[in-house]
């Protein structure tokens, strides 16, 4: 579904990604995680170029995202993001927020886009919240929408982009939750993520990813936490670090 | 006593005819017309390309469009507004086929609303800078073109931030309007100057003048912060628009 | 459409009607932004005194002459200053040149209203904390102000001073209303005189420009300097 080869990037002269490759298949989950400049957000942010890269390719579902040809809103509308700090449009009741690119992009008539919507809403279980603007609504609220808004799109895999990073930690579990029930019912996922216990219960792969851009591990779930002596150095001191506490 | 009835008879120039049939005050009151009819229709020729100047500043990637875009705002505000007004009058109107019938009202309106374009595009490029640049991508990753994205996601945010600014902006076109004295536009300023030579009512005239501007700058402070009340979003105070 | 012709800028006739005018210009524009910068600092320090009376008159000032044309207020001046006034200056100077010395008087008092808000939000924008940190290493009062504030509050003013320089610089032209002899009144006459009013106004609209322009490029690299500095 996804397949990233060999993509490179640069920042001027300082390179983000280093020959990275990856692949993703339909229904597969896969955590990316690592330590901070590692790389992982502007990675996840390629597969629908909202980070231009400078080498390689990126096909999504057969669409080559590296093509300057290719027509990128109407990729990206097949494309699910949610963002680390939620980026829902705070000029707009959460139930435009949930509506308006299935009317804009989609061509969806607005009742239509409005039942979906709110079907999604449902699913977050934030129907009642449905007038409200997002600056009312707490951080785990406000993610929760932010995933609705997403899957009202009917996308095809979902990026998460450090989903829980900015939250509060009694909200982390009810965003974590709603992705949990996505993963179980099949649906693509790449999550950027520090949340192991998410990764070690959902996921089937984890990336591991190094200062420089590197993928430094691509392997099953049950072989990174399983056989933490096989992993490379980086891998378990990053490991060691996290699993500390 | 006396005082008082001598306070009103100064007044009284009001009521005379200035000689072609029309009063004084009625004379105060079609000039403050044009006063609010230069600086209103200026304004919405300031923001029609306020707006498309400020907006084309932010686009990256295209340079000759930003480089337009700025060399249209360094031009137009760093030229006095009463320079430029010659330029429309005199030179413009002069060397442009066309534009030589065009009556002084268009022209002035042409002046003041391209020099007053030149702030609003710096407010607006300023007010889409200050929104998160995470709302960029979050319009991109639904599958907004560009354009929707500003339109959809961007400019109204802008608005709202920038209204403050703008309401200062609207002051400084009425404000400024007055300029339009030197090329004889009836306005508020002609009619003062004139007046108090006709009348020797000096202080009389500049007072009635000078209230009816200060009058104006209320009335625009009123609109534009019941805009603000009206297009406030709730749970989104001002200050915490454009920060995380 | 004629065709333009720049041949009458001869250096005599430049010397003769745009070199007392530029002069003018730029002396109004130095004596208003010092002028204006003094009066501004007065005013700004009243409206900051917390002694309610001062507040008051401060905030009058300032509001009633940022809600009036400048138009209007150098119209107002030039009615009110009395005759007699003029006669202090020595000899014919005063009565010669009464549209110069109201439109400075006038300069000054205006862009004291703009310059004090200056001020004020340069002193307000500084941390109460380095007031406070002075005063716990014993300073007094005035040390506090010579040491710790002044030097950053006047850091802060700087660019927005000389932004408003350049704003004042472009208002000087607005003397014309009372008929006083700047650069563009010096233009003008030049153009009538010669029948080329399109030349003149076309090279008054570049002389301006290349003044408030440089200067805004100035304040443009002082503020990246200022900003390295901090």
């Amino acid at each position: 579904m996804i397949e990233m080869k060999s993509v490179s990037k640069w920042y001027g002269a300082t390179q983000v990604l280093n020959d990275c490759s990856v692949k993703i298949n339909k229904g597969e989950v896969v955590v990316v995680c690592g330590p901070s400049g590692s790389g992982k957000s502007t990675l996840i942010k390629t597969i629908n170029a909202l980070e231009p890269i400078q080498k390689g390719e990126i096909w999504v579902d057969g669409i080559a995202v590296h093509d300057r040809a290719t027509n990128l809103p109407k990729m990206r509308s097949r494309v699910g993001m949610v963002f680390q700090h939620f980026e829902l449009f705070p000029h707009l009741s959460v139930a435009d927020n949930l509506t308006i690119a299935q009317v804009k992009v989609l061509g969806r008539r607005k009742d239509e886009a409005k039942k979906r919507g709110l079907q999604m809403l449902e699913r977050v279980g934030l129907i009642e919240h449905q007038h409200k603007f997002p600056g009312q609504l707490s951080g785990g609220q406000q993610q929760r929408v932010a995933i609705a808004r997403a899957l009202s799109m009917d996308p095809i895999i979902m990026l998460f982009d450090e989903p829980t990073s900015a939250l509060d930690p009694e909200m982390v579990g009810e965003v974590l939750d709603v992705m949990v029930g996505l993963a179980s019912e099949g649906m693509t996922m790449m999550v950027v993520t520090h949340e192991m216990g998410f990764a070690r219960k959902v996921s089937n792969r984890v990336i591991f990813m190094d200062v420089g851009g590197r993928i430094l591990e691509d392997t099953t779930k049950d072989e990174f936490f399983g056989n933490i002596e096989d992993r490379q150095p980086r891998t378990r001191e990053f490991l060691n670090k996290i699993l500390q506490y | 006593m006396t005082y008082w009835q001598d306070v009103w008879d100064r007044w009284q120039f009001l009521w005379e005819d200035r000689g072609d049939g029309v009063t004084y005050f009625q004379w105060m009151i079609s000039a403050w017309g044009y006063t609010v009819a230069v600086a209103a229709t200026s304004l919405v020729i300031a923001l029609v390309f306020g707006i498309l100047i400020g907006t084309l500043r932010t686009i990256s990637g295209h340079r000759v469009i930003s480089a337009f875009a700025a060399a249209w705002v360094e031009l137009f505000r760093n030229i006095p507004i009463l320079v430029q007004l010659f330029i429309w009058f005199f030179v413009i109107s002069e060397l442009v086929p066309g534009m030589k019938s065009l009556p002084g009202f268009v022209l002035a309106c042409c002046a003041l609303g391209f020099f007053t374009s030149a702030r609003i595009a710096e407010q607006i490029r300023a007010g889409i800078q200050a929104l998160p640049a995470g709302q960029r991508n979050a319009g991109l990753a639904v599958g907004f073109t560009q354009f929707q994205t500003y339109r959809y996601v961007i400019l109204p945010q802008t608005f709202r931030i920038i209204i403050p600014p703008l309401t200062s902006e609207a002051m400084n076109i009425v404000k400024n309007s007055s300029v339009a004295f030197a090329v004889s536009i009836p306005e508020l300023i002609s009619f003062a100057m004139q007046t108090q030579e006709e009348t020797s009512r000096g202080i009389e005239v500049y007072l009635a003048a000078t209230l009816l501007y200060a009058l104006t700058a209320l009335i625009v402070n009123q609109v534009m912060s019941f805009l603000e009340r009206r297009t406030r979003i709730p749970g989104l105070t001002p200050q915490a628009q454009g920060a995380h | 459409m004629s065709t333009l012709d720049f041949s009458f800028y001869t250096w005599a006739n430049i010397s003769n009607y745009l070199i007392s005018g530029l002069y003018f210009s730029v002396s109004l524009t130095i004596a208003a932004t010092i002028g204006g910068i003094a009066l501004g600092t007065i005013i700004a320090l009243m409206r900051l005194s917390n002694i309610k009376p001062l507040e008051y008159v401060a905030t009058w000032y300032v509001n009633v002459f940022r809600s009036v044309p400048l138009v209007m207020v150098l119209l107002w001046f030039f009615l009110l200053v009395p005759s007699g006034f003029y006669d202090l200056f020595p000899g014919e100077t005063g009565q010669k040149y009464r549209a110069e010395i109201c439109a400075l008087i006038t300069f000054i008092v205006f862009e004291a209203a703009f310059f004090s808000e200056i001020v004020r939000a340069g002193i307000q924008s500084l941390p109460r904390g380095q007031m406070n940190a002075g005063q716990a290493l014993g300073m007094t009062y005035g040390q506090n102000m010579r040491y710790i504030i002044l030097p950053q509050a006047i850091r802060n003013m700087l660019p927005v001073f000389l932004t408003q320089t350049i704003v004042l610089f472009q208002d000087t032209s607005l003397v014309y209303a009372i008929g006083a002899y700047d650069i563009l009144k010096g233009f003008e006459i030049m153009g009538n005189t010669f029948g080329r009013r399109i030349e003149t106004y076309l090279l008054a609209a570049v002389v301006y420009f290349a003044i408030s322009f440089t200067l805004s490029m100035l304040v443009k690299s002082l503020n990246q300097k200022i900003r390295i500095v901090r």
